[in-house]
């Protein structure tokens, strides 16, 4: 197994403003279970706002959210950009590797420029595991900063949409058995799926992978380990299957594609051993014939596209969350 | 205090208007929660038939920036189209009028109703904007340090705060 060091558990002063509301969301890691219930009814909420003619509401009107992606992405950009825009936010989108950086500007020199354009909030995505935190730690004081994903560390507005997808099909994840399947290595989202599951007390959560594909310390996250899915997919509730990030591997911890798929693959016979209503998810974007069949994926066990509507329910409550927590108010 | 008698008085005139009313009949909607248990009350009394719609104005408020988000939002749910609609908007007690604001902004962004009348439990001084009620059954004069609450759902009371 590969160790990778990731950032130590954030103290959860850091996210939270003194009133012990949200104030950034950089990782669900020392977040009270009741803070996460907490999000996901508020998400509840802002699930009708998509069933309005008008699909938008004036909480952030006037607020600036700049999405800071150095990292490619277009599904998480996307649905933060269309959750600010649903709070009628002012929103800006910067690609930040082909900007300002390869110019030689600092990371911070950048952030001063921004924060100097009155903005309220920046989105973060990142290759280096902490960078959403480095930064929380150094903007102004009125900007709260929202991880989109760092390194291999965390990604915790997509755990809360899966837990909140999970909630709305299954009920309460107390009572259900999760396992989550693949590349457990390279995939912040397992990361935070666990910590927010683990968190809300779930009834069991599995991690199912080749050895090659476990971080080094996976026993510390409090799963129960399975090395084929015969066993790792028995009578579970949730399948969680998860992007083999093939842009990450370094070394040979394959051998093949064709070998993971024959191995680790979710086929519907593999699907037969869960519990006959259970519900398959993947966080996108889906390799087909990698790490899940066509049939499974578009299969009506699949919520893989429910994951996506819920997500911008989910970022919608986040990001008002984090902004309507300034006692005394900002703008 | 027993609402019941107020919620009475409400059912009889909001009855005679129905009676009067000339349009197609109007869709209730009450306005979370002490808003929404007033309206459950008269919806079943005057057997309206379209089916009761509520409101959560949490996303409309105009104190957002001080106040934050209140952690019980619920989902508003209006099973009717309100687009030329006539709407009963329903709550329990009128003070600033910043409420019904909020809550008529919110229709509007299901619809452009053909019109809007309020109806309320109880009114008190102390409006900070041009509203006033269509219906209401008690009026109360008050210092800015008193409140009036309705707690409930079952049994309905209508309670003065005083500090």
């Amino acid at each position: 197994m590969m160790h990778v060091p990731q950032p130590g558990p954030l103290p959860a002063t850091q996210q939270l403003g003194p009133d012990g509301r949200l104030r950034h969301f950089l990782t669900v890691e020392g977040l009270s279970a009741e803070l996460l219930r907490e999000i996901l009814a508020v998400s509840e909420s802002f699930m009708s706002v998509a069933a309005q003619p008008v699909k938008k509401v004036p909480l952030l009107r006037g607020k600036t959210i700049f999405n800071l992606f150095f990292e490619p992405s277009t599904r998480t950009r996307t649905t933060f950009e269309l959750a600010a825009k649903r709070l009628s936010a002012d929103v800006m989108n910067m690609n930040i590797s082909a900007s300002a950086t390869r110019k030689g500007e600092s990371l911070l020199d950048t952030l001063r420029n921004l924060e100097a354009m009155h903005s309220d909030m920046f989105v973060v995505r990142h290759a280096e595991s902490g960078a959403a935190q480095l930064i929380a730690r150094h903007v102004a004081p009125h900007i709260s900063v929202i991880n989109a994903g760092d390194g291999r560390h965390a990604h915790p507005t997509q755990a809360m949409l899966d837990v909140f997808t999970i909630q709305r099909n299954k009920g309460d994840v107390r009572n259900l058995r999760i396992a989550i399947v693949g590349d457990i290595l390279h995939s912040r989202v397992a990361r935070s799926q666990i910590h927010a599951l683990n968190i809300l007390h779930a009834g069991e959560v599995r991690v199912v992978a080749p050895k090659t594909l476990l971080p080094a310390d996976v026993e510390q996250l409090g799963v129960h380990i399975h090395h084929d899915m015969t066993s790792g997919l028995r009578d579970v509730d949730v399948v969680i299957m998860l992007r083999l990030q093939k842009e990450r591997m370094s070394g040979a911890l394959l051998p093949s594609e064709h070998e993971f798929y024959r191995l680790y693959g979710l086929t519907e016979e593999r699907l037969a051993v869960a519990h006959p209503e259970a519900i398959v998810m993947h966080p996108g974007p889906v390799n087909r014939g990698v790490e899940i069949a066509s049939e499974v994926a578009d299969g009506p066990r699949s919520v893989i596209l429910e994951q996506v509507s819920n997500g911008l329910a989910v970022r919608m409550a986040i990001m008002s969350m984090c902004l309507g927590a300034r006692p005394g108010g900002t703008a | 205090m027993n609402p019941d008698p107020g919620i009475e008085t409400l059912v009889n005139e909001l009855r005679a208007w129905l009676d009067a009313f000339p349009g197609p009949e109007p869709a209730m909607v009450g306005i979370h929660t002490g808003g929404a248990w007033i309206a459950e009350r008269l919806h079943a009394r005057l057997g309206l038939s379209l089916p009761l719609g509520t409101l959560d104005i949490s996303f409309y408020r105009d104190d957002f920036t001080r106040k934050g988000l209140h952690p019980l939002v619920r989902p508003s749910h209006l099973p009717f189209e309100v687009e030329e609609r006539h709407i009963l908007l329903v709550d329990d007690v009128l003070y600033t009028g910043r409420t019904i604001r909020a809550a008529m902004n919110e229709l509007f962004d299901y619809g452009r109703p053909a019109s809007i009348r309020l109806v309320v439990l109880a009114e008190r001084n102390g409006r900070e904007l041009p509203i006033q009620p269509d219906f209401c059954a008690l009026h109360y004069n008050l210092t800015p340090e008193q409140q009036i609450k309705l707690s409930g759902p079952d049994p309905l009371r209508l309670e003065l705060l005083a500090p």
